[in-house]
């Protein structure tokens, strides 16, 4: 009961601080004090206080997707083990659930930006789907493979089946795994390489176009709904990444808070020192990150 | 070299009457021919007097340094287009017809410009009705159709701080067939406003014409003051214009470093430029107690001397911006994710170039070797030799290696005069301009060329003021550059050309 209450709360509360953290990486490599640590909670709390304008041509369908969007992500939050701990909800096939969750709220992203009919919501979308397409294959192919070690088809099980042993047997295949799913991570979370958070330039922009025409609490949502997702494919990542079990509950959830943080520090330092792709460049790493995906696959059922 | 053109040197003068009017079909020709041999259109403009309207063209030449200008009158309010031929030209004719309501018959591209009444009543190229208000902005755009063929518009509102201009995108998919760009948004009437001057305010008006630029402006207007004056001005007046030229320079190239920096997504150079270019600003402010150097420069020289304390200040500021900006930049040539996003975008052909008559970094970019500072020497410069940094590729990764090589040759230059500062006063008094006289002034702004053209009356008053801002050349390069390019790509190109909207729009 502890560990359910310790996992909604830390799932409810501590994404944004992933946020706060990058941004403070990357301000100390750019030299400068940076926001503060919190600032994406005052964020939140200034949007959540502010009121919404929506454009008349719009239907239900724009307000719709911030909401969707959200919900689903809360739902995949509940479906992953958190620092070692079993999943709140779990149950055999949970996988596909989990993988299409965000397949779910990406559709609704995307047509809230139709919605809005502009044209430059129009190229975000078609951007966000294609490049997603090509980010689909690496996750299920990472969980496929992760199944077929633990010869379970449940989160709880896959995710917390890795421990140093594992790691020591089938070393390779692990590697390719923790390769790929950074590459994911960081493409389904539109961070440098694939995409720029901070870009004020539409023409550019994948994830950020698209919610453009939102504003005030719907807004503050997507925010949100983003810091979530990040926390939550960070904690896929972790758990397959950092196999260490010390037995004692309060000790895992420490370690697993912990690694969430050297993962936003390490996010921030690879938005620090490299710049981003050209769009036509992006495919080529996605597939690249499919084909490692795919190998680290074919190790393991030899 | 034809008959018909008449030669002037920068930052000179001559008597109106000493340039010849020829007909218009040798005038044309005279364009094509000469344009045809690697002449260029440096300015060409309507002239209004008691017969109608004469239209007076400044061409040059930088492999000889030979300036020349020549004269037409035009009949009616109709006038053949050479844009077919010289494609330089098509942007001046439309300015013309814009501003004295000239038709040109057979043009391609014959829209407006900034979207403003005529200087003459009455007239109107497009024949809009008199009693409509005109609205920037609306004019029919060129349209491409078919599947997959989709319409971006971007601006006049733009997402950051940015002046207001708008780009129509034909694109197919993520490419973009054809980009058009449609300014005027910013126009105040500036050559409007001059006619009848020189005012009190003149000087003022000139800086701000494209508010980064207010020493190459200020600069290009002075000397025209002082050609028409006919007086000199004093080595030390000379050597101080040119180290706020350059500072000038420095901070704005520091600035669009970083903020193509910033454009790829690579935060340390973004970060670190955005503070050396206010260091550069700061130095300016030591010379003139203005960042931008607004009122430094008066028409026989500078308003305020350089006193040796301020001197070793500059020198020491100098140096530690030279260290922190060279650190600063040379994370961009060792990081391949910076290089590969540069490289091969946006590219401009020599050719390309030369035909739309690029000037600047721009043109420097694409290997044409243009610099008004080497090729037509005014202030300083005549006494000391910049070279000129020019690149292959013409894509933005070359446009930002110039930036960078001016830069460092602007501080070896700013810290050879600071050491050898002529002694001597820093002004003289002006005098009331001749009347009846032509003067031109060249200067290289951190754009590029920037040409003033006066023409005065009678009493020594403006008949008509032009004013040239490189980005008035350059604007249809961006269009081209981004021909065949990713529509993602934009952005970065444009910040690689940054171009002035409200130096266009004047």
């Amino acid at each position: 009961m502890t560990d359910i209450i310790i996992h909604c709360a830390v799932a409810l509360l501590f994404p944004p601080l992933l946020l706060g953290v990058i941004g403070k990486t990357k301000a100390a490599f750019a030299g400068r004090v940076g926001a503060p640590y919190l600032q994406p909670y005052y964020d939140l709390i200034k949007l959540f206080r502010k009121g919404s304008v929506f454009s008349e041509t719009t239907t239900w369908v724009f307000r719709a997707g911030p909401v969707i969007t959200l919900s689903a992500t809360l739902i995949a939050a509940l479906l992953i083990p958190l620092g070692r701990h079993a999943a709140v909800i779990s149950f055999s096939g949970d996988l596909i659930l989990f993988a299409y969750l965000f397949g779910l709220s990406r559709f609704f992203t995307t047509i809230a930006a139709l919605d809005t009919g502009s044209s430059f919501e129009g190229m975000g979308a078609a951007r966000e789907v294609t490049f997603s397409c090509l980010a689909e294959p690496t996750l299920f192919f990472s969980l496929i493979t992760l199944a077929r070690m633990s010869r379970s088809l449940t989160l709880s099980n896959i995710l917390t089946h890795p421990t140093p042993a594992i790691w020591l047997a089938s070393g390779a295949s692990m590697l390719l795994l923790v390769g790929a799913l950074f590459i994911t991570l960081l493409a389904e979370n539109s961070r440098i390489p694939f995409d720029d958070p901070n870009t004020h330039l539409e023409l550019t922009m994948i994830h950020e176009v698209m919610v453009l025409d939102h504003s005030g609490p719907a807004f503050g949502i997507i925010l949100y709904g983003a810091a979530l997702k990040l926390f939550v494919l960070g904690a896929v990542f972790v758990n397959i990444a950092l196999p260490i079990a010390t037995g004692n509950p309060l000790i895992d959830w420490a370690i697993f808070i912990l690694a969430m943080l050297v993962l936003a520090v390490t996010i921030g330092t690879v938005e620090s020192v490299m710049a981003r792709l050209r769009l036509v460049r992006i495919p080529q790493l996605l597939v690249g990150a499919t084909i490692l995906s795919a190998f680290a696959l074919m190790l393991v059922l030899r | 070299m034809t008959a018909s053109l008449c030669s002037i040197y920068n930052g000179s003068s001559l008597p109106l009457a000493d340039i010849p009017v020829v007909e218009p079909t040798p005038f044309l020709q005279g364009i094509i021919d000469t344009v045809e041999r690697g002449w260029r259109i440096v300015s060409y403009f309507g002239l209004p007097d008691q017969s109608g309207l004469a239209l007076i063209c400044l061409l040059a030449n930088e492999a000889d340094g030979q300036l020349s200008v020549t004269r037409t009158a035009t009949a009616d309010d109709h006038f053949p287009s050479i844009a077919y031929l010289c494609t330089q030209a098509q942007m001046f004719e439309r300015e013309i017809a814009e501003q004295y309501g000239l038709v040109f018959d057979n043009h391609p591209w014959f829209k407006p410009v900034r979207f403003h009444r005529a200087f003459l009543p009455g007239r109107d190229a497009w024949n809009r009705p008199a009693d409509q208000a005109i609205r920037v902005g609306v004019m029919d755009f060129f349209q491409v159709t078919g599947d997959e063929v989709h319409e971006v518009a971007v601006g006049p509102v733009h997402a950051g701080i940015i002046e207001p201009g708008h780009f129509r995108f034909q694109c197919h998919g993520e490419e973009v067939f054809h980009l058009e760009i449609s300014l005027g948004y910013q126009h105040r009437g500036i050559e409007a406003a001059l006619i009848g001057g020189p005012q009190p305010r003149t000087q003022q008006v000139m800086e701000t014409a494209a508010g980064d630029t207010t020493i190459g402006h200020g600069q290009a207007y002075c000397m025209v003051m002082e050609t028409l004056a006919g007086i000199k001005v004093p080595p030390r007046a000379e050597v101080l214009r040119g180290i706020a030229l350059e500072l000038e320079r420095l901070a704005n190239h520091t600035g669009d470093l970083g903020a193509i920096a910033g454009d790829v997504g690579y935060l340390p150079t973004a970060s670190f430029c955005g503070r050396i270019r206010g260091d550069f600003l700061n130095m300016t402010a030591v010379l003139c107690g203005s960042r931008f150097g607004r009122g430094f420069l008066t028409p026989g020289g500078t308003i305020f001397d350089l006193n040796s304390e301020q001197r070793d200040d500059l020198l020491k500021r100098l140096a530690d911006a030279r260290r922190d900006l060279t650190d600063a930049v040379e994370l961009l040539w060792s990081s391949p994710s910076v290089m590969g996003r540069l490289e091969d975008t946006g590219r401009l052909t020599r050719e390309q170039g030369l035909d739309l008559g690029l000037v600047g970094p721009a043109a420097r970019a694409c290997g044409i070797k243009r610099d008004v500072r080497n090729d037509y020497p005014f202030g300083i410069y005549r006494m000391t030799n910049l070279p000129v940094a020019t690149a292959f590729h013409g894509d933005v990764y070359a446009r930002t290696m110039v930036r960078w090589q001016e830069a460092q040759k602007s501080m070896d230059f700013i810290e050879e005069q600071l050491r050898q500062i002529p002694g001597g006063g820093h002004r003289v008094t002006s005098a009331p301009g001749k009347g009846l006289h032509l003067a031109v002034a060249l200067t290289e702004g951190w754009r590029g060329e920037i040409c003033h053209v006066a023409v005065t009356g009678e009493s020594g008053r403006f008949a008509r003021y032009k004013i040239v801002d490189p980005s008035f050349h350059n604007w249809p390069g961006l269009a081209m550059a981004l021909r065949g390019q990713q529509i993602s790509d934009f952005p970065l190109c444009n910040k690689s050309f940054n171009l002035s909207y409200c130096g266009f729009d004047l």
